[in-house]
């Protein structure tokens, strides 16, 4: 069996999956996508390719050209597509009908201060493509709102004029990440800050959270939603229900293996073996 | 676990690489902070790792 594992800088969690490759028997091999050269017919001989680039973009192309290859790749070139782009994924939720926050996109200053306006402060503006929770704006206020649209329209690329504009969400300091593989959400944690972004990159408290009938049936739909695979769903806790924020194609998990007692990257492992064989 | 010894390019601290380390791997240097790439093991070479471009993470 021959897995190909696509990675860049290699993090505490691709450690772990080659680990728990090696458990189940399999040697991954390691493809830098720093030192890829792909034409538009033919990939490196494997059967299967494990997507752990740190890069969105390069994820994105390498994907896409495997896939011109003929290689099955987890996640897919649709995946990691939908998963990258906010303003897609929210598409693709909006198209299954899952409850999600509320939001509007805008392409100027002034359509997006319109939009802001509608949908009342505060509101979350969001580049369409990013993580990590950086550049993240909270806005409170029509000045802060001025502000903010027109250091992005100067300052950034043009795809910082893209602007996703998000309804706030009052989620009591936390938020979940659900851990879907396959047809199965496997785990979930709370994560915890007292800041309102609470990505663990940014310093947040990760904690067990029991995976409810709830919590799976919302992530396994936006999994399903987003073309399924291994992903990460990112959910809040609204008086509405959950609400679905983000799905995540290249998950990390370091932090949630201990938290949930759940084996994250053999699960993933075990996974990808399984679509070999199959 | 053996490990082998070898620098920080940025403040000259000893680090110990762990007998399965990898080329490509990211480490942090205890005594300074800086994120490192383990560029090749043999012999090992060390490097400042890249920093966090806007694509980056999930």
């Amino acid at each position: 069996m021959r897995i190909g594992l696509l990675h860049s800088l290699i993090r505490k969690e691709e450690k772990l999956l080659i680990e728990a490759f090696r458990n189940a028997g399999v040697e991954p091999i390691m493809l830098d996508d720093r030192k890829l050269i792909m034409d538009f017919h033919s990939a490196p001989d494997i059967d299967i390719l494990v997507e752990r680039s740190i890069n969105h973009s390069r994820a994105l192309h390498a994907l896409r050209l495997f896939e011109s290859a003929g290689v099955c790749c987890v996640n897919s070139h649709k995946v990691a597509q939908i998963c990258g782009d906010k303003l897609l994924t929210t598409a693709a939720l909006r198209d299954h009908g899952i409850a999600q926050p509320e939001c509007r996109v805008a392409f100027t200053e002034e359509s997006a201060l319109e939009a802001i306006e509608e949908l009342g402060y505060p509101v979350v503006l969001k580049p369409a493509v990013g993580s990590w929770g950086r550049l993240l704006s909270k806005i409170n206020d029509r000045d802060a709102a001025e502000t903010v649209l027109e250091h992005k329209t100067v300052l950034g690329s043009y795809h910082h004029s893209i602007f996703y504009i998000q309804q706030y969400i009052e989620k009591q300091g936390r938020d979940i990440r659900s851990f879907v593989v396959g047809d199965d959400c496997i785990a979930a944690i709370y994560r915890s800050s007292d800041h309102w972004i609470t990505n663990t990159a940014r310093g947040a408290q990760a904690s067990k959270c029991e995976v409810t009938p709830e919590v799976a049936e919302i992530s396994l739909a936006a999994a399903k939603a987003v073309g399924g695979g291994i992903v990460a769903v990112d959910l809040f806790e609204s008086d509405a229900g959950l609400l679905v924020n983000e799905v995540n194609y290249t998950m990390e998990f370091r932090n949630s293996i201990d938290t949930t007692g759940v084996d994250i990257p053999q699960v993933v492992a075990d996974y990808v073996i399984g679509l070999v064989k199959q | 676990m053996g490990y082998t010894m070898s620098e920080c390019p940025v403040c000259a601290a000893e680090i110990e690489l762990a007998d399965d380390a990898m080329a490509g791997e990211l480490l942090v240097c205890e005594d300074c902070g800086a994120e490192l790439e383990l560029t090749a093991i043999d012999p090992v070479t060390l490097a400042e790792a890249p920093s966090a471009e806007e694509d980056w993470g999930q």
